[in-house]
């Protein structure tokens, strides 16, 4: 593979001071953005509603909105908290739940280092599941700007924080967000990620694999474990086997 | 409508806690040259741990691995996925998916 190639696909320009193609700035990350808006509107409104149900107060469901800004973490801390857990073992669970946000970032990370040193956290600190799924769809197709990510992740802040609160305040109202199927947004962001995940990546059978290992890892040490570090585990051990069958030429015998 | 201290600790730690995980790659990747068999490894991870948390979503709603017969999330997911392959676009996907779910619930 050419020195060329190999930075193309690691995601860097070799034209440092050339203007960013079109479409590759803050707007155009937007409108990236865009199902993820769709979808953190309704996992973002549940949230608020159940938030809302365990006792806080929209404030308070505005604050964790803007400071935890994560959605399986928000759910289980309104879960954890309306059951009367102190503030210690919420915040041990979350570390844990959320700490697989050390391999999401340190994947993008490298697409970013040329960016200042502020835009190169800000990108990290506002990094989720479901962003981190199109940015990597994104930076499979080429080099991404990080006034593109920022684009992204801000759309996806704002939009995250405005459902919660809304939640929070039709919270009262709504008693059951399962009747309107919004809580199958999160699922069926996760299904179209996955694919166009699959897609960018050649070998298709390599990518399978690789989900298809994770898949039932994670499911069995959730069966038999049930705890934060499933996701974490199965990931690393899914992308490990990954680099064991590529290197094997897995599946077709082809060798990169 | 307040922002109590108790629950001010509660969202500052929890936020604390995801913070950290989320910069710190960051932060040592700009000084650090990460070796070639480590980027692999990395590009691995999106497929992973998307997977992982849409295995979890679909097949254990609720805690348990769910059958198809009470699980509608699996069945939802169908139309979502057609959707997703044949058209690229992620917010159809999520459409389908809301759609269908919010008429399988009405159905049965």
């Amino acid at each position: 593979m050419t020195a060329h190639a190999s930075r193309a696909i690691a995601g860097e320009s070799d034209e440092p001071g050339a203007p960013p193609p079109d479409g590759a700035g803050f707007l155009a990350g937007m409108r990236a953005c865009l199902p993820v808006v769709v979808g953190y509107t309704g996992i973002g409104f549940a949230a608020g509603v159940v938030e809302r149900s365990a006792g806080l107060t929209v404030a308070e469901i505005g604050l964790l909105s803007l400071i935890l800004f994560a959605g399986a973490g928000q759910f289980i801390t309104a879960g954890m908290y309306g059951a009367g857990n102190p503030a210690a073992g919420i915040v041990v669970t979350i570390f844990f739940v959320n700490l697989r946000h050390l391999l999401l970032s340190a994947s993008l990370a490298p697409h970013f280092r040329r960016e200042p040193g502020w835009r190169h956290v800000l990108i990290g600190a506002q990094l989720t599941d479901e962003t981190f799924g199109v940015a990597s769809a994104a930076t499979g197709r080429g080099p991404v700007s990080g006034r593109w990510m920022l684009g992204l992740n801000m759309t996806a802040y704002v939009t995250w924080f405005l459902a919660n609160v809304s939640g929070g305040l039709a919270g009262d109202l709504v008693s059951d967000p399962e009747v309107v199927g919004l809580d199958f947004a999160l699922a069926a962001m996760f299904i179209g990620l996955l694919v166009l995940q699959l897609r960018s990546r050649s070998p298709l059978g390599l990518g399978l694999g690789v989900a298809l290992i994770a898949g039932s890892l994670s499911v069995l040490g959730e069966l038999v474990f049930s705890g934060s570090w499933n996701v974490i585990a199965a990931t690393a051990a899914a992308a490990t086997a990954g680099l064991v069958m590529e290197s094997a030429g897995w599946p077709f015998g082809q060798r990169s | 409508m307040a922002v109590r201290p108790e629950v001010l600790i509660i969202i500052l730690g929890t936020g604390l806690v995801t913070l950290l995980p989320r910069i710190v790659p960051m932060v040592l990747v700009r000084r650090l040259e990460l070796p070639e068999v480590v980027s692999r490894w990395l590009g691995f991870v999106p497929i992973a741990v998307i997977a992982s948390l849409l295995a979890q979503e679909l097949l254990m709603p609720e805690g348990n691995v769910a059958l198809p017969r009470e699980n509608l999330q699996i069945v939802a997911g169908i139309p979502a996925l057609i959707t997703v392959v044949m058209t690229r676009s992620l917010i159809g996907c999520v459409v389908a998916g809301i759609l269908t779910m919010t008429l399988l619930r009405l159905l049965l």
